[in-house]
């Protein structure tokens, strides 16, 4: 029997996974990839609540998640891609022009 | 409450249904035209809009208090003043973007659509009663955002600007997000009068999972507010985005966000008031501090209007945590002047910078005010404000700022807060010195003035002045938003 603390711990290590991996990585899309992670971890741990509470509301919030999510992404992809066409890297090392 | 189940009142949604009609015919509008010269005009569309919502949110002030999709907005004083702040700001923007889109060629629609987008965010941001409205609100507005940031595609900085905006910001609502998350999953609901409730029926105060929510929710908003120690965004995006949307979003974007702050600490979560006080109030001395000090060293004038934003921010951050009715309604006023003084700044900044970014550096600034004594008047109207020196609107806001700290007991707080506005004299002081005492190095092409422009600046230095001079009417309208609160 898996309990709702379980799936609350699984999601705030994976949520964690993703914050270090902004922090880590240095290739744009890879440190995107992370953040979509912590955006999941946050869908894994509405979910549970939402189960244990028999409440429906954090379910419809995975929803708007998802769908901001892929919003961002759209955007997120072009704005990479158009640094890449520009600059030939996405390495957010080498995108230093204005100091971090 | 006064949830009303099954209805879904449009009314309450009135001002944003005419923004969103109004950037759907600029698309649609964008498509039809297609002479280059005509779609210039585009413009005037957005504005109307703008005006169509200014008239439909005026005529909400001072109603009962009325909430709509199953309690999702509302519609209060509150959300009433900061709608039509976020209006003014919105329809500032767009004038002063008339030139400088037109100048260098950018596809006016899309510009001027996404920026009736980030309006229509903020003002749900405003409006929204419930964690899950905040949070779409504040994504509307910075999807809209992310995308203007990087609007010059030719700009290598513009496109650096955009992606370190998007990385952080996405970063950021994560944080949001799962402090939401864990909110949630403390108190039960995601509804900002519920979770005030369920705190203080079932004693919930020392929960760790409501802790750290609401750790994470501060993580969230302090970016958004640019908020040391996650300010590093800010500069960057400020100085690489097109200058009128620096602007916008040093203000609009800081306005939301303390909007959404006020509503969910202020209103839900008065119980954890010595929690989240306590952060705010090292929030508020690092973020002063470090933005007055950094300034200093600027030589390129949108970078350092950013740092002095941050500062900003941390002056509103005293008030919020003095709180209470005169520190609420100092914040709110505060939040009103520096929209005006700022953008009327940004004004300035927007007519004399030429194409492909030049004319940014301080130095460009020199001989400005003897070659076209208004403009140089304006911005020394715009930065003596700024540095809050008497009888301008910004000394007014910095005063009320500070004597609610002093009433509410935080005297250490007031008094690292007046010496940081004495050091940030020196650096407003130095553009106008610029401008007026030091020859320029070589002969300076002449600043064109472009109608649009003229009149964002008038409407700026006037409000900048009577707000200043006439404080009261402001404050009375500042004082009937927090009621909510009281």
């Amino acid at each position: 029997m898996v309990d709702t603390t379980q799936y609350l711990v699984l999601g705030a290590i994976l949520f964690c996974l993703g914050v270090a991996g902004v922090f880590i990585r240095r290739n744009a899309i890879v440190i995107f990839m992370c953040i979509e992670l912590m955006l999941n971890a946050v869908n894994l741990t509405f979910i549970a609540i939402s189960r244990s509470l028999g409440s429906i509301d954090g379910q419809v919030f995975v929803f708007f998640i998802m769908t901001v999510a892929a919003a961002e992404a759209a955007v997120g992809l072009a704005i990479i891609l158009s640094l890449y066409r520009r600059r030939q890297t996405i390495n957010v090392d080498e995108v230093n022009l204005l100091k971090w | 409450m006064g949830i009303e189940a099954g209805t879904v009142m449009l009314g309450i949604i009135g001002p944003e249904v005419v923004l969103v009609v109004a950037a759907l015919g600029l698309m649609v509008a964008d498509i039809i035209i297609k002479d280059e010269r005509e779609r210039q005009f585009l413009v005037w569309i957005g504005v109307a809009g703008i005006l169509g919502s200014l008239a439909v949110s005026a005529s909400l002030w001072g109603r009962e208090v009325a909430y709509g999709f199953y309690g999702m907005v509302v519609v209060d004083n509150f959300s009433t003043f900061f709608t039509l702040l976020f209006l003014v700001a919105g329809g500032l923007t767009l004038l002063m973007s008339h030139r400088y889109v037109q100048e260098r060629k950018l596809s006016p629609g899309e510009y001027y659509t996404l920026t009736l987008f980030a309006t229509c965010g903020m003002v749900l941001m405003g409006k929204s009663t419930d964690l899950i409205m905040i949070f779409l609100g504040l994504e509307v507005l910075s999807v809209s955002l992310y995308v203007l940031v990087g609007y010059v595609r030719g700009s290598d900085k513009g496109v650096e600007a955009s992606l370190k905006y998007f990385l952080l910001g996405a970063f950021s609502s994560g944080f949001l997000l799962y402090g939401i998350a864990l909110l949630y999953g403390a108190t039960g609901s995601t509804r900002l009068a519920e979770i005030g409730a369920a705190i203080a029926q079932k004693g919930l105060l020392g929960e760790p999972m409501l802790l750290a929510g609401m750790g994470l929710l501060l993580t969230g908003f302090g970016f958004k507010i640019a908020m040391v120690p996650f300010h590093m965004w800010a500069p960057d995006v400020y100085e690489g985005a097109p200058s009128p949307i620096t602007g916008f979003m040093s203000v609009g974007v800081k306005a939301a966000a303390f909007a959404a702050l006020l509503r969910v600490f202020a209103g839900s979560l008065p119980g954890l008031g010595i929690q989240w006080k306590e952060v705010l109030w090292l929030g508020s001395i690092l973020t002063m501090t470090l933005g007055n000090v950094t300034a200093l060293m600027q030589t390129n004038i949108k970078r350092m209007l950013a740092y002095s934003s941050i500062a900003h921010a941390g002056y509103i951050l005293i008030g919020v945590v003095a709180g209470g009715e005169t520190g609420t309604t100092a914040v709110l006023y505060y939040l009103l002047v520096y929209t005006l003084m700022n953008l009327g700044a940004f004004a300035v900044v927007v007519a004399i910078e030429q194409k492909d970014e030049k004319r940014l550096e301080l130095l460009d600034y020199a001989g400005m005010g003897t070659r076209h004594p208004a403009l140089g008047a304006a911005m020394a109207v715009f930065m003596f404000s700024l540095a809050g020196i008497p009888p301008l609107s910004g000394f007014m806001g910095k005063f009320y700022i500070f004597s609610a700290a002093v009433k509410e007991g935080y005297l250490g707080l007031t008094i690292i807060g007046v010496l940081n506005s004495l050091v940030s004299v020196y650096y407003y002081l130095r553009v106008t010195v610029m401008m007026f005492m030091k020859e320029p190095e070589a002969e300076i092409t002449p600043v064109l003035f472009h109608p649009s422009l003229v009149v964002v600046l008038i409407i700026a230095l006037f409000f900048t002045l009577q707000m200043g001079l006439f404080p009261s009417t402001y404050l009375h309208i500042a004082r009937e938003s927090i009621k909510i609160f009281l």
